[in-house]
């Protein structure tokens, strides 16, 4: 999705009947790919930790993950500005979820919330692709995939930012998943043991330093299961 | 305390000023945009604004701001075993003119806490105003406490992103350092409201020119002697490099022991490298 924002010069405003040459956007490209992988019984994410902006690194270690609960995570591509403040909003609402309720909530939950919490900024979108991850009520992987003004669905593995050209082709390829063009709809849940998803998650990111600019410099890679979420890290090259 | 017109309205958010409420009353609709009372932060003679007069038809509308006038170039910074360096140069440009050459980029805020900004300086000052307040209410507490450096960061961060949501960005990329718990803290945050702390951060042309540098030769545990040997070596090659600067510079240290702002000083420059006398035998096709 295309987000048209005023840049450059000579814009007309219509009904203005003046001619303003905004030089600035709201809008930032700060790069980055996030990859989700679920399974039966776990859910893997992975993002890399680089900050660009146009040709220039910024820092070489920021994560655009937030863990919302011990069940449930947000990947968050594009726009730091924004995503930081999404990611803010949503974990205080959070919160105030499990003061209300008494426990955190489910990953449905959660993904419904994303959606309204985009929506609710359809005119003056965060410039955000979101991924909702986590183990649903039955305990089995899940990955919700948005785009900016909040649509989304689930799915059983999902890329994006940067490196989504490159890597989500490749987990068409790997993951096998059934096209959900056919009928009747068969299971898009990929049967990779965690391992191998964990493994192929790892090669995918490898691939994506070596020609994407955007992506590089560390992966982090969050695996859920119903012991909790383990962190690991994956050194990319630094060019 | 002395009223003053509160720089942070509910309704608009932080670093706006306005109304208290979002919604209009029945009252305000009824009688809508009565003169309403200033009270200068001076101590000037207080006076009334007739919105009236200020939105009347045929009169330009008030504009947000486009293109930042007077500029500041790079500022460096970045944490040493005991504290932060931040160090920047003096310059105000007017587009290519040297307009103001002592203008001081680097403030302190707090007792541990120090701002650089480089883009509009004016932007700057009025986020000073800002900071002062809010050093001024910590005063007035009288209980010893005060904002951390990374408080204030997140403040600004908070600022700069909700002025930008208001198409009306300061334009600004500001630089916070402070030590906080005994540990260094440094961050930053661009006028869209892009944000992170590192161990070393240049803005602008600084980025380019003195960041890698610090990526060769910089770790958090460096004495103090040579981070600001690193850093007078940055601030150097940012001069050699970059048109909008000038060898008159500030450098700012924070440690346990408190905040100093140096007063300004000049590197010495060598301008008789091979390099310089002769810039095109190395860029073949240039002139």
């Amino acid at each position: 999705m295309t987000i048209i924002v005023p840049s450059g010069t000579g814009n007309v405003y219509a009904g203005s009947g003046t001619i303003q040459h905004p030089s600035w956007s709201p809008y930032d490209e700060n790069g980055g790919t996030c990859v989700a992988v679920s399974g039966n019984d776990y859910c893997v994410v992975a993002s890399s930790n680089r900050l660009s902006t146009g040709f220039s690194i910024l820092t070489r270690d920021e994560s655009k993950i937030i863990k919302m609960s011990h069940k449930c995570v947000i990947a968050t591509a594009n726009c730091q500005a924004d995503r930081k403040t999404l990611q803010k909003t949503l974990q205080t609402r959070h919160i105030m979820y499990m003061h209300n309720h008494g426990k955190p909530m489910s990953v449905a939950a959660m993904a419904q919330l994303v959606s309204n919490t985009l929506y609710y900024k359809r005119f003056f979108p965060y410039y955000t692709y979101n991924l909702v991850c986590g183990l649903d009520e039955e305990g089995k992987g899940a990955v919700y995939t948005y785009d900016p003004v909040g649509s989304y669905e689930r799915t059983g593995y999902s890329c994006e930012g940067t490196g989504k050209d490159l890597i989500q082709p490749v987990l068409d390829n790997q993951l096998k998943a059934s096209s959900p063009l056919v009928l009747p709809a068969e299971n898009w849940m990929t049967a990779l043991p965690m391992d191998d998803a964990v493994d192929l998650v790892k090669d995918a990111f490898v691939s994506a330093g070596e020609r994407d600019i955007y992506t590089g410099d560390v992966v982090e890679l969050l695996i859920i299961t119903k012991d909790g979420v383990r962190t690991e890290h994956l050194d990319l090259k630094k060019d | 305390m002395l009223a003053r017109p509160p720089s942070h309205s509910p309704a608009l958010g932080p670093g706006c000023a306005g109304p208290p409420l979002a919604e209009a009353s029945s009252v305000s609709i009824q009688y809508p945009a009565q003169p309403t009372a200033q009270v200068p932060t001076c101590g000037a003679a207080s006076f009334l604004v007739d919105h009236n007069a200020v939105n009347a038809p045929g009169r330009d509308p008030s504009q947000h701001t486009q293109m930042p006038y007077v500029t500041g170039s790079s500022v460096l910074a970045l944490t040493f075993k005991d504290g932060v360096m931040l160090a920047s140069d003096t310059l105000g440009s007017y587009g290519s003119t040297k307009r103001y050459k002592s203008f001081e980029r680097i403030r302190k805020v707090n007792d541990r806490t120090v701002l650089g900004a480089s883009g509009e300086l004016s932007d700057f000052q009025y986020i000073m105003n800002l900071l002062d307040e809010l050093t001024t209410d910590d005063f007035c507490e009288d209980d010893g406490g005060m904002l951390s450096p990374r408080e204030i960061w997140s403040y600004l961060c908070r600022v700069l992103y909700n002025r930008r949501n208001k198409q009306d960005p300061l334009w600004n990329s500001l630089v916070i350092g402070g030590i906080e718990h005994g540990k260094p803290f440094l961050g930053t945050v661009g006028m869209i409201g892009t944000h992170y702390t590192d161990d070393h951060i240049a803005t602008g042309f600084g980025n380019m020119l003195a960041r890698p540098l610090f990526r060769e030769k910089h770790s958090p545990d460096m004495s103090e002697a040579d981070a600001e040997a690193l850093i007078h070596e940055a601030l150097k090659v940012c001069y050699y490099r970059d048109k909008q600067s000038i060898n008159k510079f500030q450098l700012a240290k924070i440690t346990e022991a408190g905040v100093s702002v140096s007063e300004p000083f000049a590197l010495p420059t060598r301008w008789d490298y091979k390099h310089f006398e002769n810039p095109s035998a190395n860029a073949v096709g240039t002139w």
